[in-house]
């Protein structure tokens, strides 16, 4: 084990995956950075540290610095049809608009729509999420949008370790894999496994134990809800925080037994309320364990608007621990 | 140079509001007093300049990423721009967009955009509207040479010309996209303009640091595209003098690259030793808008800082779908 940033955790993965399997290519803005300059290649390694080195390692073939031209760099999803693992890295999630029709009408329908002839191996990497004021174009979580596609897995990792074993994970996939990374959580340390590390996607994480409510969340939320969950055990009220690591597979289970146990159920999501993931999960557990429920499901979500810039929109559009903190007393106002 | 003095001492005061107002917004971003990415125009003056200046509120422009300096020469507010990123409550855009997002569309400005390619298409629509109106006003794009790159790009200027829309793409080649190369990007060696004249446009060149030079192109471009002759491009050559964003150490250029560039290519030098060397302006005349202009960012600056911030209910204002 060594303790490692997020983003370095990310840049083992990347190591480690293409040294075993020489399939596996890399593309994206940048990635390599320096490219036809004087200062010469690998003058960056990516805006975000996480394909640092990888050029000099593994050469052109297999990591591919690109032009900014977000839909030819998805539609090399056609890599995975004809036979390689690719890993496309979108600087940010907001710019999944402007390839939406190579990830929703293409990679997301190959595998069915062709009758199972073939399966598409590409791993989208996007860095998402609000909290450093980079306004309504560079701040959106839109993973829930994703998880409403069929035949995309969406996945969520919320801390060095969790990123390093989930990103293993979609690279071995043989399906297409969203893997949003929480761009505030980049530099956050934490011990990673050294050797090959593999978490199974659809299955939750129990972060926190306790029987009087649960809270389900997921990404750079993890640590708020633990966070608040943290205050409320000072106050004597034990909360199940669950971080859900992947939206699609849903660890249903994980998510209903917790619920059996408590009664409460507390939803935290980064994205818009409308049609998201916190109405998803009301809804699933609404469905399947509403005998269980002994108060109404609270859903902490930002407001129904854009990402504003300044810093105190900011703060108040994101949820807080104290709003995680609020939700869970007003479910335990019901006896 | 078709310019009188007047419009000479505008155009270089319109140049120089914007080297300040970025020079003072990269001390300031230093400080930690403003947040959030901001990408600095320095360098590019004569471009936002030298075409604005040819166009009326009643023309429209849309800008990219790197925004202050379109903004500023299309007329914004400077004052209510610094507030803006500074993120204050009267700041342009109430502090919701921040540095890449002002816009004022009362000046024809219609925005700089965070999503690099998508304001050629938006641009192809304000030339439609221009159109319908039966007017002689034209629609800019600005583009970088990254931008080029994108398919919004390529579909709007072969619309323009389809629908023969007043619209103009104007690519400011600063020879990066963050931290590629145009001649690695660009896979016609670093030629946009050629890509442009493909779709069946007329395309003019010059050189983006000199303000004359630019200056002359816009007459002649505009001359054709207000006379109907539908969509035309530029490519101006030009600088830019910060990191991609603010923050970045530029890594990626030669030794030496920087100053050799600040030193020949200058476009406010270049524009003081032509005027003066023509004697069309004194030192003297140029020397007193640096002062003036100064005076101005110092206030700017200080109005800024002492602005009140958003209030955190305001993040529910301009809603207009309650939930
Ligand atoms: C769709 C999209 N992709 C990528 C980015 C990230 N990005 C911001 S600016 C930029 C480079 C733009 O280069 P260019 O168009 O040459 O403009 P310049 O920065 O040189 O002014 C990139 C890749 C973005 N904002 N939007």
């Amino acid at each position: 084990m060594a303790i490692m940033q997020l983003r370095e955790a990310i840049n083992l993965t990347l190591h480690q995956e293409m040294e075993r399997d020489p399939n596996v290519i890399v593309l994206g803005e940048d990635i390599v950075g320096g490219m036809g300059t004087a200062g010469g290649p690998e003058a960056i390694g990516g805006i975000w540290k996480t394909t640092a080195g990888l050029y000099a390692k593994f050469g052109d073939r297999r990591v591919i610095d690109t032009p900014i031209s977000e839909s030819a760099i998805i539609g090399a999803a056609g890599a995975a049809l004809a036979g390689k693992r690719p890993v496309a890295e979108l600087m940010f999630a907001d710019f999944i608009g402007v390839c939406l029709d190579q990830i929703w009408n293409q990679m997301a329908k190959f595998r069915y729509m062709f009758g199972g002839m073939s399966r598409c191996p590409a791993v989208i990497r996007i860095a998402y999420g609000a909290g450093r004021n980079a306004g309504p174009q560079h701040s959106q979580a839109a993973y829930a949008m994703m998880t409403a596609i069929p035949g995309l897995k969406v996945v969520i990792p919320s801390s060095p370790a969790e990123a390093k074993g989930l990103l293993t994970t979609a690279i071995r996939d043989d399906d297409p894999v969203l893997f949003f990374e929480p761009k505030a959580l980049y530099a956050a340390r934490g011990e990673v496994p050294d050797d090959e590390y593999l978490i199974p996607f659809g299955h939750a994480r129990m972060v926190r134990e306790g029987r009087d409510a649960t809270i389900v969340t997921c990404g750079q939320l993890v640590d708020v809800a633990a966070g608040a969950a943290d205050a409320l055990a000072q106050q004597g009220v034990a909360c199940d925080v669950i971080d859900l690591r992947t939206t699609s597979p849903l660890d249903e289970e994980a998510i209903l037994d917790s619920v059996e146990q408590t009664g409460r159920l507390i939803v935290v999501d980064e994205n818009p309320p409308r049609c998201g993931l916190a109405a998803d999960i009301a809804g699933l557990v609404a469905d399947k364990a509403f005998a269980s429920l002994r108060a109404p499901i609270v859903q902490v979500t930002p407001p129904h608007t854009p990402v504003p810039f300044a810093p105190e929109l900011e703060q108040a559009y994101l949820p807080s621990a104290a709003r995680v903190e609020t939700a869970v007393m007003r479910a335990l106002e019901y006896r | 140079m078709q310019l009188g003095r007047e419009q000479m001492l505008r155009a270089y005061r319109q140049m120089k509001i914007i080297r300040e107002f970025e020079e003072r917004s990269h001390a300031e971003i230093q400080t930690g007093e403003i947040a959030g990415f901001t990408h600095l125009y320095s360098g590019q003056e004569a471009v936002a300049v030298g075409v604005c200046e040819n166009l009326t509120d009643a023309d429209y422009i849309v800008s990219t990423h790197r925004g202050h300096g379109h903004c500023i020469a299309k007329g914004c507010d400077v004052k209510g721009m610094m507030k803006e990123i500074y993120g204050r409550a009267d700041g342009l855009c109430k502090g919701k967009g921040g540095s890449m997002h002002i816009a004022d569309v009362g000046k024809g400005m219609l925005g700089a955009n965070g999503i690099v390619g998508a304001g050629a298409p938006l641009a192809v629509g304000a030339a439609i509207a221009a159109r319908a109106n039966g007017s002689d006003a034209v629609s800019i794009a600005f583009s970088g040479d990254g931008a080029c790159n994108q398919g919004t790009t390529f579909e709007a200027m072969n619309m323009a010309v389809v629908l023969k829309a007043p619209a103009i793409f104007v690519f400011e080649n600063n020879h990066y996209s963050e931290h590629t190369g145009v001649d690695y990007a660009v896979g016609t060696t670093g030629d946009i303009a050629s890509r442009a004249e493909a779709f069946g446009m007329k395309v003019w060149r010059g050189n983006g640091c000199d303000y004359f030079a630019v200056d002359t192109v816009m007459r002649e471009v505009l001359e054709h595209v207000r006379a109907g002759n539908g969509p035309a491009a530029v490519e101006l050559d030009t600088e830019r003098y910060f990191g991609h964003f603010e923050g970045d150490p530029q890594r990626y250029r030669g030794p030496g690259e920087l100053d050799r560039i600040r030193a020949e290519r200058d476009c406010l030098a270049a524009f003081r030793a032509k005027v003066t060397e023509a004697k069309l302006l004194e030192h003297a005349d140029i020397d007193a808008i640096d002062a003036e202009v100064m005076g101005l960012i110092d206030e700017a600056v200080a109005e800024a800082r002492a602005a009140d911030r958003p209030d955190p209910a305001n993040v529910l204002t301009d809603v207009y779908i309650s939930y």
